[in-house]
């Protein structure tokens, strides 16, 4: 499976990530060598696996549906980058 | 060329639960921006999410009531996006597995019963709240609402009509107002419609390009938007242009729908299973345990409330219009065994009164008790129709029974022909042109002179017995 400048760019965008020319080119190299590692599971025959959902072998697990006691807002506020009042404060999104 | 619309809807239902789809906050509207959040819902690091029994009961509940199948084994998955509301950066939905799917919806119609066929209806969470200040750079979000449990409803693309599209959505809010699982309260954000919308040349069964629509805060607006855009569309293809896939959002003001300015490039959610929630499996007893503990719906209420008492079609449908309505209508039933007379009451007076004081029948201060015995005074003969509405009128300004109130305003009815007889013998010395009428053979002249006895006796005449000594009197 090969790798293009352009895939790495794209899905640095939807990480939010910015890289440099020189990290473009560093990760499509990595990026290619991991997929092809994982390519070797196309040489197994699993038409008789199950496809796996989860790592664990746990099921049903639930909730009551009673109220706990939520954060302070203030202090959870205190590690936000910005607030303004009781709110959390980000650049304009305008749709 | 002749087009044919196809229209698909994707509805949202806040779940009424007492805490969020995974973690113990507070499931609330209208608390201060902020309160209700906590380390799951905040997505901070470390932190477990872990599914509330009760959202994915009441996600049963409507699945059945659908008519979908639950899968045996569900799970959730992440969907991925950078939007401030979320503050995870992923929601956690259902992509390949969804908790149902393949039921369907029978909507009614002038033209006969519509088969809306419902792709899935599968369990999410709520986003927060943006605001944006007019003022400033900034937008502020509140993120009492991130986490609280969604039921996405998703039909399959049925509807051929903006028309279609109203019945099918007033159909599903009354099954779920009657499951009793959401407020359903639009202007709240507890139910959420979006709509696709495509056109094809008429008889032809292939999709056109669809665009989708948002924004709408009322059926009815869901109904205006999609007639705007069925409009737009045809001009385009009708000038020999093509529709471009997008979304609108329903410009209120202007009554049209508006391209939304376009993200920086088309959604790409890569969905992948949720690792901190284990998959769920449901057994075929608690889906049949499910079923059986689900109420009496719309449809089945009507169709009984027909059988067994005889009600017009328009009648059913107007007293199972809201599930507050038809318990109502059957606590009186209760207590006193008439159900075309409640029927009536309920129908005509009651209902003017929730419309012309924009209340539902919970909002009035009235009790199927109190209705009774107001119908009840009727019923004996103590009040007239006439003077009954005018108790009901001030049972519900006053909430005082509806005896004390005949007995406060003097409103007992007079039958006997002694008091009568004076309040006649003016009626027909005032009108000699009805009286002269009546003489000549026209019958329905003691129609008039009986709506002047119950107006200057103030509605406490008895109608019947007026009119009998009305004809007595005037034939001798
Ligand atoms: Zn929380």
């Amino acid at each position: 499976m090969s790798i293009s400048r352009d895939d790495v760019t794209y899905i640095a965008h939807l990480a939010r990530l910015g890289l440099s020319e020189e990290e473009i080119s560093h990760f499509q190299g990595q990026l290619e060598s991991i997929l092809e590692y994982v390519d070797k599971l196309k040489t197994l025959d699993v038409s008789r696996v199950e496809p796996m959902t989860h790592v664990l072998d746990l099921k049903n697990v639930y909730r009551k549906d009673s109220v706990v006691p939520s954060l302070d807002p203030q202090s959870v506020l205190k590690i936000a980058p910005a607030a303004q009042g009781q709110f959390y404060k980000v650049p304009k999104v305008i749709e | 060329m002749n087009y044919e619309p196809v229209i698909g809807l994707e509805v949202h239902v806040q779940l009424k639960t007492a805490t969020k789809a995974f973690c113990g906050c507070a499931n609330v509207f209208g608390t201060r921006e902020n309160t209700n959040i906590c380390p799951v819902c905040l997505g901070l690091p470390g932190s477990l999410p872990v599914l509330n029994e009760k959202a994915l009961k009441a996600a049963m509940k409507v699945a059945l009531a659908l008519g979908c199948q639950v899968r045996s084994f569900t799970k959730f998955d992440r969907k991925n996006y950078y939007y401030p509301d979320l503050p995870k950066n992923f929601q956690i939905s259902q992509y390949d597995m969804p908790f149902s799917e393949h039921g369907s919806l029978d909507i009614c119609l002038e033209g006969g019963i519509r088969h809306i066929r419902i792709k899935r209806v599968h369990l999410e969470e709520d986003a927060g709240k943006l605001i944006h200040p007019e003022e400033g750079a900034e937008s502020l979000v509140d993120y009492n609402r991130a986490g609280t449990p969604l039921l996405e409803i998703v039909s399959e693309p049925d509807m051929h009509s903006p028309d279609e599209a109203y019945a099918y959505l007033t159909d599903l809010k009354l099954i779920l107002q009657y499951l009793d699982i959401s407020d359903c309260d639009m202007e709240k954000g507890s139910l959420r419609c979006d709509a696709n919308v495509s056109l094809r040349p008429a008889g032809t069964t292939g999709l056109g390009v669809k665009s989708e629509l948002k924004n709408m805060n009322s059926f009815r607006a869901v109904r205006l938007a999609l007639e705007y855009e069925i409009k737009r569309q045809e001009a385009e293809l009708s000038d020999g242009r093509s529709v471009v896939q997008e979304t609108r959002l329903w410009n209120e003001k202007k009554q049209m729908t508006l391209p939304m300015r376009s993200k920086e490039e088309a959604h790409d959610y890569r969905y992948f299973p949720e690792p901190d929630l284990p998959p769920f499996v449901i057994s075929a007893s608690e889906i049949e345990e499910a079923k059986q503990g689900l109420p009496e719906l719309p449809k089945e209420k009507r169709s009984r409330f027909i059988a067994s008492f005889g009600f017009s079609d328009k009648d059913a449908a107007t007293l199972s219009a809201t599930r507050a309505l038809a318990d109502f209508f059957e606590a009186c039933l209760k207590l006193y065994d008439k159900p075309k007379k409640i029927a009536h009451w309920l129908i005509g007076p009651v209902s003017f009164q929730m419309n012309s004081r924009g209340q539902d029948i919970g909002g009035l201060r009235l009790t199927p008790a109190s209705l009774i015995e107001l119908i009840d005074l009727v019923e004996a003969g103590k009040i007239s129709q006439l003077a009954a509405k005018e108790v009901l009128q001030e049972m519900l300004e006053s909430g005082k029974p509806a005896g004390k109130i005949v007995e406060e305003k003097n409103l007992s009815q007079v039958s006997d022909a002694g008091s009568l007889s004076s309040v006649i013998e003016e009626v027909i010395a005032a009108n000699k042109k009805s009286v002269d009428d009546f003489r000549a053979g026209k019958e329905n002249a003691v129609m008039f002179l009986v709506g002047q006895v119950m107006r200057l006796s103030k509605g406490k005449a008895n109608p019947k017995t007026a009119r009998e000594m009305l004809i007595e009197r005037l034939k001798s």
